[in-house]
């Protein structure tokens, strides 16, 4: 049996995509077979993101409708082995997404033998996001602590609960909170909701907290997760992330402001 | 910092502003989403047939559900204009 882990935010630009290929590329790195499918049908960007844009020859849709087989659509990581990417299509309406076809496309990746099958979920509640949320064992639900985030992440969690195929069947989608574009010194501030302010809110468990950083930007400019960029803050935050997921014990890192040396904040220094 | 603010009276942060309102707006829209799917439609076929009868306007009938312990109540509100 593979496990569906989506991830989600209802609003868009919060760090879904970045979240999806390094968690995915995380579990990967950790020994388990995984692919990580864009359902943003239309506006694909998780290849980008994987740095795969240039082999993408057929897509979900396209497996969907019967006009390549799975294995002709999956593009195998070059960096991790047990990492494949399924690309969403440019072209093709996202009613292509039917329940019945992504349902079979689920069932045969999981008879392929992937372990882990991560959904990077398109913003907003329409097709792509809503079936990326009914197929879920797990939900990753990626909040910027700012007040529209927060709240489209709450309706998202309704959703879950309400309509995904497990909430139907009687059970739970296991909920995951992942906070991005953390900044501990504006916390201390008081000019930013802290971790504790949005699980207070949200009420879901927290898996991570990934700090503002420009290694995520530095990594998506050259096509590769931040998680493999291991001298970077982020990187291990998502590192720390992933390895929470698969159920171990690490203290949060990179939630509390650096403490600067006396000459630095004399000059004014730091970035 | 801290101490400053003991001594002068803190003034409320935006971060905890923000938690308020998000905490406010949150507990309602979590309370709209908890009733059944045919709420909305059962509001909307009541409030046709008492408009077939009475002149009133959609916001003159409310429909709630409430829940306490193994029963639901469902509980409906209509408005008549006075005369």
């Amino acid at each position: 049996m593979a496990t569906v882990v989506t991830v989600t935010s209802g609003k868009g630009g919060v760090g879904k995509t970045t979240s999806s290929a390094a968690i995915a590329a995380g579990l990967a790195q950790a020994g388990h077979r995984t692919v990580v499918i864009d359902f943003d049908v239309g506006l694909r960007n998780l290849d980008l993101i994987m740095g795969v844009e240039r082999r993408v020859v057929f897509d979900f849709v396209s497996v969907i409708s019967g006009e390549a087989t799975l294995n002709q659509a999956l593009i195998q990581d070059k960096r991790l082995e047990n990492l494949s990417i399924l690309a969403a299509s440019q072209t093709k309406d996202k009613d292509a997404l039917t329940e019945a076809g992504v349902g079979q496309i689920l069932d045969e990746l999981a008879e392929l033998g992937f372990e882990y099958i991560v959904c990077d979920s398109p913003a907003g509640i329409e097709r792509g996001a809503t079936m990326a949320l009914h197929f879920a064992d797990h939900a990753v639900i990626v909040t910027n602590p700012e007040v529209s985030s927060v709240r489209d992440s709450d309706r998202i969690l309704g959703i879950l609960q309400s309509k995904s195929k497990r909430a139907k069947e009687g059970g739970k989608v296991h909920e995951h909170l992942l906070i991005t574009r953390y900044d501990p010194v504006r916390v201390e501030n008081g000019e930013m909701l802290s971790k504790e302010d949005v699980c207070d809110i949200l009420a879901v468990k927290l898996i991570g907290v990934i700090p503002e950083s420009k290694a995520v930007l530095r990594a998506s400019n050259t096509g590769v997760p931040v998680i493999l960029d291991k001298d970077s803050d982020a990187g291990l935050a998502y590192s720390d992330s992933v390895a929470r997921f698969l159920g171990e014990d690490r203290p949060m890192q990179f939630v509390i402001p650096r403490k600067q040396g006396l000459l630095s904040r004399i000059l004014g220094g730091g970035d | 910092m801290a101490l400053f603010g003991l001594f002068f009276g803190k003034k409320k942060t935006s971060a905890a502003a923000a938690k308020e309102r998000l905490q406010i707006l949150i507990s309602h829209e979590r309370q709209n989403r908890q009733g059944p799917d045919f709420l909305p439609d059962l509001q909307r076929d009541i409030l046709d047939v008492v408009k077939k009868y009475v002149a009133i306007r959609d916001d003159h009938v409310s429909v709630r559900l409430d829940r306490a312990g193994d029963a639901s109540v469902l509980e409906l509100n209509v408005t008549l204009p006075e005369k």
